[in-house]
């Protein structure tokens, strides 16, 4: 009988797949063209563009308080900090005085802004990954969000509270109390998201030590948000450029220094605990006054160039305006946080399997009208 | 450091730079082409400027010229800094690639060879990023017109 092994048969080669642009753990229209050899990752390269509106252009044409509509549809689960953006860059270029009112009550909504979306990701991360169950728990807690949103701003989703001056109007009557509600039904559930995933070890062997990203690199690559501060990459926007409220309250910036898949989960997670001191910090302290500064219909900004970063849920956004003082923007450019993170995917999937790039992709947290903007 | 040291630094570097901090909340730079890869390399590798992080590259189209716009910032020392680089040259502006210098900088000037038709020599992959391979124009530059997807005041 031949006993050669069979395996000798076999040559290896490389050969090029498409992920996407309908996969599910794309999460959006997002194409990635995989080289592989068998199951290893030789290179990822996205192709972007498939719902690319060309937000920049369509800000040369519209007035100032037009703008902060359409920065909704950028990363549409920061709906919030993005307008906030745009908001505080005018306000900054016209030195308006900002009731401390305002300040405090966009910290708050922002804050919450953050755990809603980490909830999400939470819940879509583990879908990734192979676990239901987080799906329903995140869409659980974030409902509670929502509702508090929908009563305050009129919508749950693409807030539009935010306009230059201020907010569109005041905080409903039940604000201050359904949040307090929400933090306190939110403290008695983060714990279970530990219990269910942080410590399951069929999810830690899975997340473990893959997709290391270096500090070194995460700058190099301009990483933001938990993606950078999982390599041990101090870069809070809220801390090193504070902004709004972020200086009257107390946080800790979340680092981790193994920079892997399972560092990235574990600041997310940490973060909504930091997200909810800073809003208890705040609740009880929202000061009295008026809701907006008064500002003209037409806005006109003074002629010179204005740069504004905040922190999104998903890292650093900044809004770069030239303005030759005329009522509509020059040119308009916005530094999307997941435009930056998705371009260190491929440095950190080569060398990888397939599996391992879904899991990695999770835990960079990319929302694709973010990148195509 | 401030950016009056900054100044004092970099200028003793290379002759031929205008500073200004008019109109602007940073310190602004403008280099001539031929010397933008010296500049970048001294500003990221001296240790008193370390700017080690690029966190903004934007293409602008200022009517007569074309360049592109790096803000930059170090996260040791926390200072800020923008440097401008500029060509009237609306056929074929070419400028070198910083992407050697900061990784990020690879898709962003992508984005910008997408929206400016601005060439980086020596860009390993330079290719359309968001818009098709067959695309006629360069959308952002102001004299680009679309009379289907455009409305023209």
């Amino acid at each position: 009988m031949d006993t050669t092994p069979i395996i000798n048969n076999f040559k290896s080669e490389e050969y090029q797949i498409n992920m996407g642009p309908q996969h599910p753990a794309t999460h959006g229209v997002l194409r990635l063209l995989l080289t592989i050899d068998g199951e290893i990752i030789k290179k990822v390269e996205p192709d972007l563009g498939y719902i690319h509106r060309s937000i920049e252009k369509m800000c040369e044409r519209d007035s100032y308080q037009q703008i902060v509509h359409l920065t909704d549809r950028m990363d549409y689960l920061s709906s919030h900090i993005n307008n906030e953006a745009v908001c505080l860059t005018v306000e900054n270029a016209l030195e308006l005085e900002i009731p401390e009112r305002v300040k405090v009550i966009r910290t708050i909504i922002a804050e919450l802004t953050r755990i809603a979306s980490h909830t999400l990701w939470w819940g879509v991360m583990g879908m990734d990954v192979g676990a239901l169950t987080t799906y329903f728990y995140g869409f659980r807690d974030r409902e509670m969000i929502n509702d508090i949103f929908e009563e305050t701003c009129g919508a749950r989703l693409t807030m539009n509270y935010n306009i230059p001056g201020g907010l569109m109007f005041d905080i409903h009557p039940n604000f201050v109390k359904r949040t307090k509600e929400f933090i306190a039904h939110f403290k008695t559930k983060l714990p279970e998201y530990d219990l269910l995933l942080s410590n399951n070890i069929i999810f830690r062997k899975r997340m473990e030590g893959i997709g290391i990203l270096t500090k070194e690199d995460a700058i190099s690559f301009g990483a933001s948000g938990p993606v950078g501060r999982a390599s041990g990459y101090s870069c809070d926007v809220r801390k090193h450029h504070s902004y709004s409220a972020y200086d009257k309250v107390k946080f800790n910036e979340v680092l981790k220094t193994e920079g892997d898949t399972y560092s990235r989960y574990q600041v997310r997670v940490l973060e909504m605990w930091e997200s909810l001191s800073i809003i208890e910090q705040l609740i009880d302290n929202i000061p009295e006054g008026d809701f907006f500064a008064k500002t003209n219909a037409v806005i006109k900004l003074p002629e010179g160039e204005f740069y504004q970063k905040v922190e999104t849920a998903r890292g650093e956004l900044g809004v770069y305006i030239v303005s030759t003082g005329t009522k509509n923007p020059y040119r308009m450019k916005f530094r999307s946080p997941g435009f930056s993170n998705l371009s260190l995917l491929n440095h950190i999937a080569v060398g990888g399997k397939i599996g391992d790039l879904v899991a990695t992709m999770a835990t960079l947290d990319l929302v694709i009208p973010d990148i195509d903007r | 450091m401030t950016n009056e040291a900054l100044q004092n630094l970099i200028s003793t570097w290379i002759p031929e730079l205008e500073f200004t901090e008019e109109k602007s909340q940073f310190l602004n730079i403008t280099v001539p082409p031929e010397q933008l890869i010296p500049l970048m390399t001294q500003l990221k590798s001296n240790s008193e400027t370390n700017f080690d992080y690029l966190f903004c590259l934007s293409g602008v189209d200022w009517g007569k010229e074309l360049g592109v716009v790096y803000h930059l910032e170090s996260t040791t020392h926390r200072h800020q800094l923008v440097v401008k680089v500029k060509t009237e040259d609306r056929e074929n502006p070419t400028f070198d690639t910083v992407c050697n210098i900061w990784y990020t900088a690879e898709f962003h000037e992508r984005e910008v060879f997408d929206f400016f038709g601005i060439q980086f020599t020596n860009h390993p992959n330079l290719k359309r990023l968001f818009m098709t391979e067959e695309w006629d124009g360069f959308p952002l530059r102001k004299d680009y017109v679309d009379e289907i997807n455009m409305i023209i005041k």
